[in-house]
């Protein structure tokens, strides 16, 4: 009886053993393409956290057989022998050879680590900025992202546009991180480990896309009601396609007379205290800037896609879509909110 | 030495009425009895707490859920957060000492007996400060009534223009009185050890809880005052114009980062250090062998306090300190790993060789064992700053310090719930009770918080009220709170255990595990004055060597 209890408790230490095994490796090596794995790197700093990583994985992984077989052992060897439960065992209080082992060698292994990771830090904190990289500035809101690329004179806010760095010729992305309110944090796990904006206190980071395509990523540092839909969205774009997106920024805003009511509306309602749109009177920067407004596909720093229906909802109720978001409910006429819509759907 | 008690005179005590009781408790100044207080308080905050992580599990279970809103998710977790650290791990480690202490190395009470009692009163009404929030918080229109800073408490989140109201004065004030209250139980810990040993006891024969928790004084007031100095200057920023952290008028968000972890990250070895201590008496009675490497063991925790002293920053790696900061404290970090490990393999060093008995007690050790082992490996990712730059902030990290919290601290301590509880109430828990406590606490524990550590990889970050489907979370925050839930059952179990257990329990005798320190040798529960003789030993185990005259422990030390 005993000694089945004790064969079900192995098994059972064994199996929970060999499933944290099995989810780290599958969690490692997921093949799962689309998730934000930070195993999936690509962009050479996340390349170098991931390498590290997986050597830092490879060494605990291996401390943790060893300690993890000794322990079994020593429950299953050493239990208790019911027939001679009334002896005590030999009594043993120490050993200083055993002990210095177990001393030393974890300082060896402490020594690799340590050497591994000064040299990892070095390599992505300390990289120097070529003149060829993209400068952008990302100032984090309650509960939205504002850019700006200060030698393009482009200012945007929420979906992040870089281009994509060929290793020969590299154009890599370098972010001055500041806050406007309270702390942040910006983690695009595929393009970099994360770094935090906090308020007088400028941070910096770089990171160098080897794909194009769209990466997501989220505010990682709680920054207070909504935290948890201040998302991230990085669209990494092929020179061509930067170069036609930066082009578009540069345009003035679209001034279109069959929405001249809507703009009217915009310029006459409390709309312009916070947000800006080149080339009309508001020029508020408590939030994002709109000229570019339906260049972006989400709205609400990603929390709701960019479609009418939504932008109706937001405008009128944002609690509905962001509760404890900033954004006032304007409690605009229907006539007033849709003519508003048509105008934004303008602001290409 | 005597190990009798003095029979407790044979006179008939007349019942007496429930409000002299009551009076007799509330004016008490025996430690035994403050003891009892201070692990009742946190049993009740762990409930509390424990309602609270369920509400923020059913909360994540799926995506888009809308079972609470951000603002009262946000709320929950920071009350979860400083209720399990400040109201119910602090009180509870302090409850154990203040019971187990003096008994250990033979003396009558603690050293300050009136302090005790006064410390123990500033934690609970700490306590009750951080809850009253709930009712007086408000303060003003649309400020809400508990406060939602994250347990950290991070500025400018605290600052006026972030939190109107009375929420984060009530934070700060709670967190402030129950420090004091921990400073004065640590001085009292820390005078009660260096003199109030019984004839014999040298240093160097004290029993190891003894020794660790001098060391866990010794931390408390070195980190507590940081704290205790921070949450003041939080408090004349608010009150009185300051501006330490207040962003908007030139303050530092990130000296606060500083002086809270210079106190938060030692307080995670405040809280180990004593699950250590239970560890060391508890495995060695089950192994049937002396603890393995004394001296190293007392070196070790010696070791790991200061250099938890120095490894704090390594909670700001991605806050941008200059790449010579991140190496210097992801160096300290990991040395934190050797003591640590030292620690281990002198467990596994007891176990060796010994008749391990696998009562309750010693299962939740063996728990302790295996998933300290893993906190402590994730603990060196998380001390390899770049691995950090990505874990950090993430549900890796949550797991990763639930982890210690819970699979380390928490089993440790059921296990003393089980060692000690004969001594306390002179009853013993119930193994069939504790048997189903542990298998369902285990399976729940590593079915939430081994799958915690995944969504983390997959880039979610802690402390969203909800999240994005199709991110690969969805499955694993559904395993996590199903996890959780088990736990909870767990914990049902084992609070049913300690009431029923309580009036329909074996009757324990004075020594139910033929154990070898001075607790046992005195009635179960031990008498106010704790021993009728004072005790004179002679070695570590002077049970032992009354027991086996013919080999004592004292020939070899």
């Amino acid at each position: 009886m005993r000694r089945l209890k004790n064969s079900i408790i192995r098994t059972a230490l064994l199996l929970v053993a060999f499933l944290f095994c099995l989810e780290v490796t599958a969690a490692a090596a997921s093949p799962s393409t689309g998730l934000e794995n930070i195993f999936k790197p690509e962009s050479t700093p996340a390349k170098a956290i991931s390498d590290f990583s997986i050597f830092v994985l490879i060494i605990t992984g291996i401390i943790f057989v060893v300690v993890f077989t000794l322990l079994v052992y020593s429950i299953s060897k050493f239990r208790t022998n019911p027939e001679d439960a009334n002896r005590e065992p030999a009594q043993v209080y120490g050993s200083t050879q055993i002990e210095m082992a177990w001393t030393i060698i974890p300082i060896l292994i402490v020594v690799v680590l340590v050497l591994a990771t000064a040299r990892t830090i070095h390599a992505v904190q300390d990289a120097e900025m070529p003149p060829t990289a993209v400068e952008i500035t990302a100032i984090g809101h309650q509960f939205w992202w504002e850019y700006r690329y200060p030698k393009l004179g482009i200012v945007t806010a929420n979906e992040l546009h870089i281009p994509v760095s060929d290793p020969e010729h590299p154009t890599p992305t370098f972010l001055k991180l500041l806050s406007a309110d309270t702390d942040h944090s910006f983690w695009i796990p595929q393009l970099a480990g994360k770094t935090d904006l906090i308020p007088n206190h400028p941070n910096s980071m770089w990171m160098d896309p080897h794909r194009t395509g769209i990466f997501l990523g989220q505010c990682a540092q709680y920054c207070g009601t909504q935290h948890a839909k201040m998302l991230l969205r990085v669209s990494v774009d092929s020179h061509e396609d930067f170069a036609t997106w930066v082009h578009a920024q540069h345009q003035p805003a679209v001034q279109d007379a069959k929405v001249a009511e809507g703009r009217r509306v915009f310029e006459t309602t409390a709309c312009v205290n916070c947000h800006a749109v080149n080339g009309t009177i508001a020029n508020g920067r408590f939030g994002p800037d709109l000229t570019h407004l339906m260049s972006r596909d989400t709205i609400a720093s990603g929390a709701a896609e960019n479609t009418p229906e939504k932008l109706h909802l937001w405008i009128q109720n944002p609690d509905a879509i962001k509760p404890g978001s900033l954004m006032p409910a304007m409690k605009l006429s229907d006539t007033d909110l849709d003519s508003l819509v048509s105008y934004m759907e303008t602001l290409r | 030495m005597s190990t009798d008690a003095i029979a407790i005179p044979n006179v008939q005590i007349e019942p007496r009425p429930w409000i002299q009781v009551l009076h007799d408790w509330v004016t008490t100044v025996d430690h035994k009895r403050i003891g009892i207080l201070y692990v009742l308080y946190a049993l009740f905050f762990l409930v509390i707490g424990g309602i609270e992580a369920i509400f923020i599990r059913i909360q994540l279970m799926y995506p888009h859920n809308d079972f609470v809103s951000p603002q009262v998710f946000n709320r929950l977790f920071t009350l979860h957060g400083t209720t399990m650290i400040f109201f119910v791990a602090m009180p509870i480690l302090f409850g154990f000492a203040n019971y187990l202490v003096p008994i250990m190395i033979g003396a009558r009470d603690m050293a300050f007996p009136r302090l005790n009692a006064f410390s123990f009163w500033l934690s609970a009404f700490g306590g009750l400060l951080l809850y009253f929030s709930l009712l007086g918080g408000n303060g003003l229109y649309g400020a809400g009534n508990a406060p939602d800073v994250a347990w950290w408490a991070y500025a400018p989140l605290t600052a006026r223009a972030f939190s109107p109201g009375h929420s984060s004065d009530y934070w700060t004030l709670s967190v402030l009185v129950s420090g004091f209250g921990s400073i004065g139980t640590a001085i009292n810990i820390i005078a009660t050890i260096l003199s109030m040993r019984c004839p014999g006891m040298k240093l160097t024969r004290m029993p190891l809880m003894a020794w660790l928790s001098l060391v866990m004084g010794g931390m408390v007031l070195i980190t507590i005052t940081p704290l205790s100095a921070a949450q003041i200057m939080l408090l004349i920023d608010r009150y009185l114009g300051g501006h330490f952290f207040d962003t908007q008028a030139g303050g530092s968000a990130y000296l606060w980062m500083h002086f809270f972890w210079i106190f938060g990250h030692p307080e995670v070895y405040i809280l180990i250090i004593p699950s250590f201590a239970f560890m060391s008496e508890i495995v060695p009675v089950f192994s049937r062998k002396p603890i393995f490497g004394y001296p190293v063991m007392v070196g070790a925790t010696i070791c790991i306090a200061f250099v938890s002293m120095s490894v704090w920053a390594h909670h700001m790696f991605t806050v941008g300190m200059n790449s010579y900061a991140n190496s210097f404290f992801a160096i300290t970090s990991m040395c934190v790993g050797i003591p640590t490990g030292i620690k281990i393999f002198n467990w596994i060093g007891t176990m060796w060789g010994g008749k391990i008995q696998f009562k309750v007690a010693m299962l939740f050790c063996i728990g302790f064992l295996f998933q300290f082992l893993i906190a402590g490996l994730t603990g060196i990712m998380l001390a390899a700053a770049p691995f950090d730059w990505q874990l950090s902030l993430s549900y890796f990290v949550v797991a990763h310090f639930h982890y210690v919290i819970v699979g380390g601290i928490l089993f440790a301590l059921f296990g003393a719930f089980y060692y000690w509880y004969p001594k306390v109430t002179g009853r013993m828990l119930s193994e069939t009770l504790g048997k189903w406590h542990f298998w369902l606490f285990v399976i729940g524990f590593h079915a939430c918080f081994d799958t915690m550590h995944f969504p983390g990889l997959l880039g979610m970050p802690r402390r969203i009220y909800t999240y994005e489907p199709g991110r690969g979370w969805d499955t694993m925050n559904l395993i996590v709170s199903i996890g959780a839930f088990i736990q909870g059952i767990a914990v049902l179990i084992f609070v049913w255990n300690l009431i029923r257990s309580y009036w329909k329990g074996k009757v324990a005798g004075n020594d139910p595990w033929d154990a070898w320190t001075l607790e046992w040798s005195t009635s179960s529960p031990p008498p106010a004055y704790n021993f009728a003789t004072i005790p004179v030993v002679a070695s570590r185990r002077p049970l032992w060597d009354l027991k086996h005259p013919e080999d004592p422990d004292s020939r070899y030390e």
